[in-house]
């Protein structure tokens, strides 16, 4: 009996803060006015959530389109097409690897980075400090770092991409002598820039709100404590993870279901 | 404060209740505070001080009662009236709640830029002016993470006092600070009130420094005011209760021990 009661509260705890982050989420679009007409704080926090994370980003691009190509090229040479290494590096790197793993990386980076800050600056009381300086601390700390992170999101994940498929030329053209031509040419062919690149930029967005979004909810509820933000920092990249893969799917079979 | 008019009072708070989750936090509060003064609110951890900053700053509504800040009614304010009011209170946190990612000028700089059109050169004035008479007009460039505690607190005051106001509460103002640090402090609570025009609250447990400088006490226990005066008639008074604080006494009205079974049944003797 108790088990029960005890799944039932779990289960209405969950709804509700379901709820609480969708009213929190509204509450981050409702108060995005000031970030706007001050455009610089948002850029300061592109900074701190974009370009700090570049590094961790465009090296692990790179070994990820250089391990495709490796991988790729065993595979095609057993059927004899090694031309079209090309395109199976792209197409993976555009349309999944790409968006995918620079999510990933962003959430475990950036993300966790941001419900640190948050949290600390409401254990520290800066946030109640700013509430009492009759600045609304949602409008000054949260919303610039939220748009910041939905503009970073979609052109990290496009330098990823890029990264990966300068390594799967390294490795497939360079280093074991793939075709230079066919390699560039059947990916110029194959790749499809609605299909497979509008959409990955799509899904990379779509990230980039979840991610920031799932960040600044766990840093502005996090309890004022050590053990709170560090929980929270922690349920950030479990949260943001489950959420990127979820979403990937979801997204994947709405925008390749004809093919 | 009794006898004063209504008029002069900055403060007021009549009847007020304030619970949270159900669980009462203040009962029945009286209070005033008179334009210019420097008013004390004291008692053991817990007993519901610094909720009442929270009342008076209206980040928190109170459950029964009413509560006038300078002449306005403040439970009905909207979010923009709230505002307009706490434009004109200045707040110490407890340890300094300085906002980390900033240097010390623009920490004291916050809310001129938020708040109003200044130009930069005014701005600079201004900062170096509030830091001047905390003493760090030096230290403008440093980072919070390279000030000492007492430094610190001295720049939160500074940001404070940025914007001229009313009034200027402190949240255990003292709390872990050394004795040079901890006196410095004591000193521009009084003069920075005397100087400015204002009126100041200060919530604390520390007693010595504060029956220095404050000029009327309310002792709070258990969600009650339960004794009140100047600081004069704190140090001679008969309640068990204020002579326990006054005077650091470890037992009396409030008890050592945590409630507990009885002796004899947690050592298992015989009867």
């Amino acid at each position: 009996m108790i088990n029960v009661r005890a799944i039932g509260h779990r289960a209405v705890d969950g709804i509700w803060r379901l709820g609480y982050a969708s009213r929190f989420f509204a509450l981050v679009l409702a108060s995005s006015g000031t970030a706007f007409r001050r455009f610089r704080l948002i850029v300061r926090e592109i900074y701190f959530a974009g370009v700090l994370s570049l590094i961790i980003i465009l090296v692990s691009g790179l070994f990820v389109g250089m391990v495709l190509g490796l991988q790729g090229y065993n595979t095609l040479q057993t059927y004899g097409s090694e031309s079209a290494l090309g395109v199976l590096v792209a197409l993976s790197l555009v349309r999944e690897l790409g968006p995918v793993v620079s999510g990933l990386l962003f959430a475990s980076r950036a993300g966790s980075a941001m419900t640190a800050e948050i949290g600390l600056m409401k254990a520290t009381e800066q946030l109640a400090a700013m509430e009492m300086m009759a600045v609304d601390p949602v409008a000054r700390v949260v919303a610039p770092r939220f748009w910041a992170g939905v503009i970073s999101m979609p052109l990290l994940a496009a330098l990823f991409s890029a990264m990966g498929i300068f390594g799967g030329y390294l490795v497939g053209v360079v280093l074991i002598g793939v075709d230079e031509g066919s390699f560039w040419s059947q990916m110029q062919a194959a790749v499809d820039f609605r299909e497979d690149i509008l959409n990955g930029v799509l899904k990379s967005f779509v990230f980039g709100i979840a991610v920031t979004w799932i960040s600044l909810f766990e840093g502005y509820d996090a309890p004022p404590t050590a053990e709170g933000v560090s929980g929270a920092t922690t349920r950030t990249v479990v949260t943001s993870s489950l959420a990127i893969l979820g979403l990937d799917f979801m997204l994947t079979s709405l925008m390749f279901r004809g093919i | 404060m009794p006898g004063s008019m209504a008029s002069d009072n900055l403060i007021e708070l009549s009847g007020v209740d304030f619970a949270y989750q159900r669980r009462p936090v203040l009962t029945g509060i009286d209070m005033a505070i008179p334009r210019g003064k420097v008013g004390a609110i004291m008692g053991v951890s817990g007993s519901g001080k610094t909720t009442l900053l929270r009342l008076i700053a209206r980040v928190v509504k109170p459950t029964r009662g009413e509560i006038t800040v300078d002449g306005k009614l403040v439970n009905e304010l909207d979010q923009q009236a709230v505002y307009d009011l706490r434009r004109r209170m200045g707040m110490l946190f407890q340890f300094g709640a300085l906002f980390t990612d900033l240097s010390v000028y623009d920490n004291v700089a916050f809310q001129m830029r938020e708040h109003t059109d200044l130009p930069e050169r005014m701005i600079r004035d201004l900062v170096l002016m509030k830091l001047h008479a905390v003493g760090l007009r030096g230290a403008h460039r440093l980072m919070p993470s390279e000030l000492s505690g007492g430094m610190a607190r001295r720049v939160a005051l500074a940001r404070a006092i940025a914007l001229d106001p009313m009034l200027i509460m402190y949240d255990e103002p003292f709390t872990g600070l050394d004795p040079i640090s901890l006196g410095a402090i004591g000193n521009l609570i009084r003069r920075l009130n005397d100087a400015l025009g204002a009126t100041s609250i200060v919530v604390t447990h520390d007693v010595e420094e504060a029956l220095e400088l404050v000029d009327y006490v309310y002792y709070l226990s258990d969600g009650h005011i339960v004794a009140q005066g100047t600081p004069d008639e704190m140090r001679s008074s008969r309640d068990p209760l204020v002579r326990q604080f006054v005077y650091g006494e470890p037992d009396g009205p409030v008890p050592f021990q945590y409630p507990a079974r009885d002796l004899a049944t947690d050592f298992r003797l015989p009867d």
